[in-house]
């Protein structure tokens, strides 16, 4: 047997409560997150997700205390991710018992930053995510930008390339989300999984997309992603972990049951 | 209340361990402290960390930990976690080459790069996430209540090699079998992170609150 591919459940965060949108847009109000990261827990979840999606930086002291309650008794890796753009943030965040942090803006903007959080925390805990969007045409080879702001900035960023520069500036891990994918329940963007997952060294997280358990499962067998994300599918409880696990076992995909 | 010291010295994130040791044994002192005299005191000690080996001696030294856990091995429960298992090892390749405490004789190696797994699939570094627990047919207290082959939660890209394979407890494969638990009169470490590993992990801190330091 070997190392099992993950399922991560992701929890978008907005002032302390957990929302999800589609195409970032219209947001449902789905609950507590500490009450969902421990149904998750028992149900199997091989990590989870946090995704501070609230605008306002006066909000954020909000979600250091989400990250407290949860670690207090979920013994399971926590990430954080969004709004993350300092070490005293990193630092913040680690001290309320995550375990990762999500890097995205603040690496577009100065990529020297991933390199100081690496060296000041140890790569294993940062994990650069990276919103993606094509922009070849239909009868070019695939490529894939690098976009901000929900997917509504370009930044003329080769994907791969970008990728595999985070990676060399310390990223442990990578958080891949298709923005052309995200919320419409049509399955990750898998050429683009594929190629970012082949370009690197580290674990890739596929994300965006997840309609379906097939959907996690392709991300996997053709993806090559070692881990998959999704968000609604299981809030929503369309389907639970342990269907999803269950799904991706009866695929030969090692998981851990 | 028996007592148990988490060595704080600066590597990681150590609310974790902290809650789970707590989580694992209600009726528990627990100290987060780099303080000598605590440490001493305490009947029982955990020496986690992550991030890099040189980091890690060079904050030992600074704070004068050094001396405390050579002293600490000698008698009392003592837990290692992931680089704090590392640490307790000869020397490690992380750094261009480190010298680490020498408490188990041994080598710390770097995973190789590129390696293709029997399904196709590249084998990342670092390893991270659940991976299965051989545990050695010597019935160690610490895997009491742990059923074989467990998946424990690991995140690292350098393993232990110990000089004598008597001090291994437990193997793991990323392909090759590595050791990812070992132990030595009174000392057991762990690659793998108990306080990430869910209801196995909190089993093994429950143990490792329990045990009176003999195999």
């Amino acid at each position: 047997m070997s190392l099992a591919k993950r399922i991560i459940p992701c929890l978008d965060v907005d002032n302390g409560r957990v929302v999800k949108g589609v195409n970032f847009i219209n947001i449902r109000d789905a609950g507590d997150p500490v009450e969902i990261a421990k149904r998750y827990d028992r149900e199997g979840a091989d990590e989870i997700t946090f995704l501070d999606i609230t605008a306002s930086s006066d909000n954020r002291a909000t979600m250091v205390h989400v990250v407290e309650q949860v670690a207090n008794s979920v013994f399971i890796p926590l990430t954080v991710g969004g709004g993350i753009r300092t070490l005293e943030d990193i630092s913040r965040m680690l001290n309320a018992g995550a375990d990762k942090v999500g890097i995205n803006t603040a690496a577009v903007f100065t990529p020297e930053f991933v390199c100081e959080a690496a060296l000041r925390f140890g790569s294993q805990c940062i994990v650069v995510a990276i919103d993606a969007k094509k922009v070849s045409q239909p009868h070019e080879p695939e490529r894939w930008e690098i976009f901000t702001h929900g997917g509504r900035k370009p930044t003329g960023l080769d994907a791969i390339l970008w990728a595999q520069k985070m990676v060399d500036l310390g990223a442990g891990e990578i958080l891949l989300t298709s923005m052309d994918r995200d919320g419409t329940r049509e399955g990750f963007d898998l050429p683009l999984t594929r190629a970012i997952s082949d370009a690197v060294s580290v674990p890739v997280i596929a994300s965006g997309g997840v309609g379906n358990l097939d959907h996690l499962v392709k991300g996997v067998t053709e993806g090559k992603a070692d881990a998959v994300l999704a968000a609604s599918i299981f809030h929503f409880g369309d389907y639970s972990i342990q269907q999803a696990k269950q799904c991706m076992a009866d695929n030969n995909i090692v998981v851990r049951l | 209340m028996p007592s148990v010291a988490v060595i704080d010295y600066g590597m990681g994130n150590l609310h974790s361990i902290s809650k789970a040791l707590q989580y694992a044994e209600p009726e528990v002192n627990v100290f987060l402290t780099s303080d000598a005299d605590t440490i001493l005191a305490a009947d029982r000690v955990v020496f986690p960390g992550v991030g890099g080996i040189r980091d890690c001696i060079q904050a030992l030294e600074k704070l004068q930990l050094t001396e405390v856990i050579n002293d600490a091995v000698k008698n009392k429960p003592f837990l290692g976690i992931c680089l704090g298992m590392q640490a307790l090892l000869s020397n490690s390749e992380e750094n261009e080459g480190i010298d680490c405490l020498n408490i188990i004789p041994g080598q710390v190696r770097c995973f190789s790069k590129d390696i293709i797994d029997s399904q196709g699939y590249k084998l990342k570094i670092p390893h991270m996430g659940w991976n299965e627990v051989t545990q050695e047919q010597n019935n160690h207290p610490l895997w009491q209540n742990i059923p074989q082959h467990s998946r424990f939660y690991f995140v690292h890209s350098y393993y232990v090699k110990p000089d004598d394979s008597q001090f291994s407890t437990a193997t793991t494969c990323y392909p090759e079998p590595f050791s990812c638990a070992l132990k030595h009169n009174n000392i057991f470490a762990v690659q793998f992170h108990p306080e990430k590993s869910q209801s196995v992990g909190i089993q093994l801190l429950q143990n490792f609150l329990h045990w009176d330091g003999t195999n």
